[in-house]
């Protein structure tokens, strides 16, 4: 271990330094060599490698969202359109104390509780990596405010967005429907439909109505926009753009106005009106009331807002339209008469002694006619006219179900009519083999009777009485009811009108039809159970009214619509169709709680006809409730 | 004629050679900071302040008999000592290091005094003892250099602390510490190694896995070497072209004038640039090897030797840091990156050189 120099050896000394000098040398050679191995490997061997990790780093594809295709009536009325503004968006994960950053935002720009809440509900539903607004709306005031203090808030952010209004508010909801975020389940379903790529930088979908119906159209295609970034993020220049496509607007066969004289004609009631072009299937109007403010849900419902019209008890998140089933009461009847005449089961000029009530034979179980003392001699005309239940159970129990269930399914009762809105439920018309299935029991001759006036298992929406009047209207010939009229490309403005599809000829024969409509005429005249809503009008129109139980009456028991709670009165039917000889326009009217048809439904009825026919802007509603023309089992 | 003398009197201590390989780099320096800053000439100004208050050093050293050096070892090693005993107790806490030392007028770090004080305090010591060099001798010079090693890793300033270690590593070698001790040594460093690792500070463990496998955090502290070893993997033999470095202009690289210029560079400038600058780290390598080789005296010979060596060590382990195969100490690249303390204490360095090598040289002729 020692090394001893017992004397001192310069030159030696100097040739030990010299081998560890050189040494040294060969060390540094050999690390140098390591280093530049090394050099090579990453710029030469991995060369590639390493630059497309560099420009993935630095090129960041930034999609950008088209604008939505707007929603127009048929004369161009908007129904749904975009504007542009400002709001204040808080992306989560940025932000370290959430309820101190919105308190202290709270100190420069107007933030209600709802506008909490509906952050809150917008946090459960989003994910955190998301910007999502606590404001929207910004006034250039609180724009310029905020963005002095901006440093003030990591994670808070003014965006310029494209905003969705529905001018008419309540009115047309339903139809028009709205958009919201788009949520998980949503999310999902894009990715299954290989759409996500689409919705990139989209933050909203058509949830309902036609903004969900037409999506597809609306959305329009996702642009894209290269852009260099640097690590934080920060977009320092576009290296290249494809320009987003703007979805394509709607123009709707809906006439605006109408359905607003509609609406209102309908005052207070919950109701619901379809009014069809018998031509061709274009539906002109489109009601279900009440209705809400689609104009809520956009950027998320606040917690309050939501409740109250989820948990109303009028219901105005249902589309009614679309969705409600109600007994068809006697607005059945005129179909009943076709399939007696069409199944030779009655005569036109055959009679019936109407004493009030009809048993089934070897019975003594009385089915009531609404009018206790009976309508004496009643023929097919005046049955029609008067509404003679007693007539309806006699044909029934004669044509039997199976006749009544294959002549109605043909004008589209029990089945879905094929609209074009997503969400329409088929109704129901009974057969022996649903009940079977349904109950398993096997079909009564007393449930017959009971679908004979439309008071039986039968069940039908407005959309579908709207559509069999209308097939009705025009002799058999049915056309399938549809919202969109033409697609328009929003560059172009080239137009795309649609198809009208024709869904089915009933072949029927005309003399009845004639006589069928002409009844229906004279139910609007005097004599007619709507003698009142027909008074006056210039034209012809043929109706009929209807009453759709909503409780049970005992046997024996009277029914008191003034002792009835007001939502357990009858629902009040009214179909029409105008001007009789050559029909512009079929329609069915529903009023919940309406109690009769005549009183309730026609009028609204014949304030939609005046104006449709006329333009003829109407008087106040006056509803009338005495009891000319009562009608009920 | 006068004013001829003056010159040949001011560069009479300079070494031509050595110089015109510094100038080369530090052009270089000036040339890649103005890049990594994104044009910013303040930087680039304030760099040229650095080496030109360095170049005043390295002229002040070159022009100083080596007897002044020789006297001045045990001195600035002491200061350095009680500077750095000093720091333990009242230095100033940042970024969880205690590195700085506050003396009213300005911080100051004794560790980079250290630098040069260390292996000048060890050659010192050796030519003291140079008639019969025992291990003892060799023992004492080891703990000369192991305190304030000690001192300056327990900051912690790990980087640092093992840069002078290999100075003053070197030092022993070139003195001519036996192969068995240099071998017994390792063993007990290699049999140490679970020891020191416990003693370890988490962000210095972290460093080393980091080195393992950069990917494991790639966005917290792995981030920096992948994106630096994504900047020089990218440039490719040619390199993207002077200021057009993406990972560089766009922020993707961390301290970019200091650390990781080389970074910057390589990606700019490619393999050749990165080969060119191997070269030159070579040939001031090289001809410090020559001015080691011919110095006349013991003490000269293992000073000159350690400045080389720790010179090459530090320009070895910036670049093997930046490109991946060694952990990220904070080290910058000698005479490239952006720093006024850095460059004058290697800059005095060379100056030393000079100095060995023009004074012997008068001496002799």
């Amino acid at each position: 271990m020692k090394r001893h120099i017992e004397f001192k050896d310069t030159q030696r000394e100097i040739h030990y330094f010299r081998v560890r000098l050189a040494l040294s040398l060969g060390f540094v050679l050999l690390l140098l060599l390591i280093l530049l191995a090394r050099f090579v490997y990453l710029q030469v061997i991995q060369q590639r490698h390493y630059q497309t990790l560099a420009e993935n780093n630095r090129i960041s594809i930034v999609p950008i969202a088209p604008s939505r295709g707007l929603i127009l009536d048929r004369n161009g009325v908007i129904l749904a359109h975009n504007y542009s503004a400002y709001t204040l968006e808080i992306t989560l994960n940025k932000v370290v104390d959430l309820k101190a950053t919105i308190d202290e935002l709270a100190k420069l720009i107007d933030i209600q509780p709802g506008d909490r809440k509906r952050f809150k509900r917008l946090l459960a539903d989003n994910r955190k990596f998301e910007s999502l607004p606590i404001r929207n709306r910004l006034t250039d005031d609180e724009v310029a405010r905020f963005s002095a203090q901006r440093y003030r808030f990591p994670g808070v952010e003014i965006k310029a967005r494209l905003f969705r209004e529905y001018p008419y508010h309540e009115q047309i909801s339903h139809l028009v429907g709205y958009i919201g975020r788009i949520n998980e389940g949503e999310a999902a379903q894009l990715e299954e439909d290989e759409m996500a790529a689409n919705y990139r930088g989209s933050d909203y979908i058509g949830k309902t109505g036609i903004e969900r119906s037409y999506e597809g159209e609306l959305h329009g295609k996702t642009g894209f926009q290269q852009v260099e970034v640097d690590a934080g993020g920060r977009e320092v220049r576009v290296l290249s753009r494809t320009p987003p496509v703007s979805g394509n607007n709607l123009v709707l066969t809906i006439d605006a106005k109408l359905q607003e004289i509609a609406e209102q004609a309908f005052g207070n009631y919950r109701g619901a009106l379809v009014a069809i072009d018998p031509s061709n299937g274009e539906v002109l109007a489109f009601v279900s009331k009440p209705g809400y403010d689609p104009n809520l849900f956009i950027d998320g419902i606040d917690e309050q807002s939501w409740n109250e019209l989820n948990n109303s008890p009028d219901v105005p998140l249902n589309n009614r339209a679309l969705r409600g089933q109600y007994s068809p009461g006697s607005t059945i009847k005129p179909f009943m008469a076709l399939a007696g005449l069409h199944y030779n089961k009655r005569a036109p000029g055959y009679t019936i002694s109407d004493p009030g009530y009809f048993s089934l034979p070897g019975s003594r179980h009385r089915y009531r006619d609404w009018k206790k003392d009976g309508h004496g001699s009643v023929d097919l005309f005046k049955s029609i006219v008067v509404s003679c239940d007693t007539y309806y159970y006699g044909l029934a129990t004669e044509l039997g179900i199976d006749n009544i269930y294959s002549f109605f399914s043909e004008f589209g009762f029990g089945k879905k009519t094929g609209i074009d809105m997503e969400g329409e439920v088929s109704g129901l018309m009974p057969s022996q083999e649903w009940k079977q299935k349904r109950y398993k029991q096997r079909w009564y001759a007393g449930d017959t009777v009971s679908v004979g006036i439309g008071q039986g298992y039968n069940l039908v929406t407005p959309l579908q009485l709207a559509y069999a009047t209308a097939t009705l209207a025009n002799d058999g010939v049915a056309y399938r009811p549809h919202l969109l009229k033409e697609v328009q490309n929003s560059r172009t403005s080239e137009k795309q009108a649609l198809a009208t599809t024709l869904e089915s000829n009933l072949n029927l024969n005309s003399e009845h039809l004639a006589l069928v409509k002409s009844a229906m005429v004279a139910v609007t005249q005097p004599g007619g159970t709507a003698a009142k809503a027909g008074a006056g009008a210039p034209y012809t129109f043929a109706g009929k009214t209807g009453t759709a139980q909503v409780i049970g009456i005992k046997q024996g028991e009277k029914y008191i619509e003034s002792k009835i709670q007001e939502r357990h009165r009858d629902h009040a039917w009214f179909m029409a169709f105008a001007p009789s000889d050559q029909p512009k326009i079929a329609l069915a009217v529903l009023v919940e709680n309406g109690g009769h048809g005549s009183s309730t439904a026609a009028p609204i009825a014949r304030k939609v006809l005046d104006y449709f026919l006329l333009g003829k802007m109407p008087q106040p509603l006056l509803i009338e409730d005495d009891a000319e023309g009562v009608e009920h089992d | 004629m006068i004013k001829r003398r003056l010159w040949q009197n001011f560069i009479a201590h300079l070494d031509p050679i050595l110089l015109a390989l510094l100038g080369l780099l530090l052009l270089i320096s000036l040339v890649v900071i103005y890049s990594a800053s994104d044009g910013n000439w303040f930087r680039v100004l304030a760099q040229m302040t650095n080496i030109l208050v360095a170049c005043v050093a390295l002229w002040i050293v070159a022009n100083m008999p080596l007897h002044y050096l020789m006297r001045a070892a045990v001195p600035v090693y002491l200061l350095g000592l009680v500077l750095l005993i000093a720091v333990a107790f009242f230095g100033e806490i940042t970024n969880g290091a205690r590195r700085w030392l506050n003396i009213g007028v300005t911080t100051i770090q004794p560790s980079e005094l250290m630098r040069i004080a260390v292996p000048l305090m060890m050659a010192w010591y050796f030519e003291k003892h140079e008639a019969i060099l025992t291990l003892k001798n060799y023992f004492i010079a080891t703990l000369l250099l192991l305190l304030p090693v000690a001192l300056i890793a327990r900051q912690p300033d790990l980087g640092t602390a093992i840069l002078i270690a290999a100075s003053g590593f070197y030092v022993l070698f070139l003195a001519g510490i036996s192969w068995r001790v240099i071998l017994t040594f390792l063993i007990i460093l290699v049999a140490s190694m679970p020891l020191a690792w416990s003693t370890l500070h988490d962000y210095q463990r972290h460093r080393i896995m980091m080195l393992l496998d950069p990917a494991q955090d790639a966005l917290g502290r792995g981030y920096h070497t992948i994106q630096a070893i994504i900047a020089v993997g990218s440039g490719g033999v040619f390199g993207k072209g002077y200021l057009s470095g993406t990972q560089s202009h766009l922020d993707f690289l961390p301290e970019r004038t200091t650390d990781f210029i080389f970074a910057v560079y390589s990606e700019e400038f490619g393999l050749l640039g990165n080969m060119v600058l191997l070269s030159l780290y070579l040939f001031v390598i090289m001809r410090g090897f020559v001015i080691t080789a011919h110095a006349s005296t013991y003490f000269t010979r293992l000073m000159a030797g350690s400045i080389t060596l720790t010179f090459f060590t530090y320009a070895f382990v910036n670049m093997g840091m930046v490109s991946g195969i060694l952990p990220v100490v904070g080290v910058p690249l000698p005479l490239i990156s952006y720093g006024g303390t850095s460059m004058v204490i290697l800059l005095l360095g060379f100056g030393i050189l000079m100095s060995i090598h023009t004074h012997k040289k008068l001496v002799q002729t």
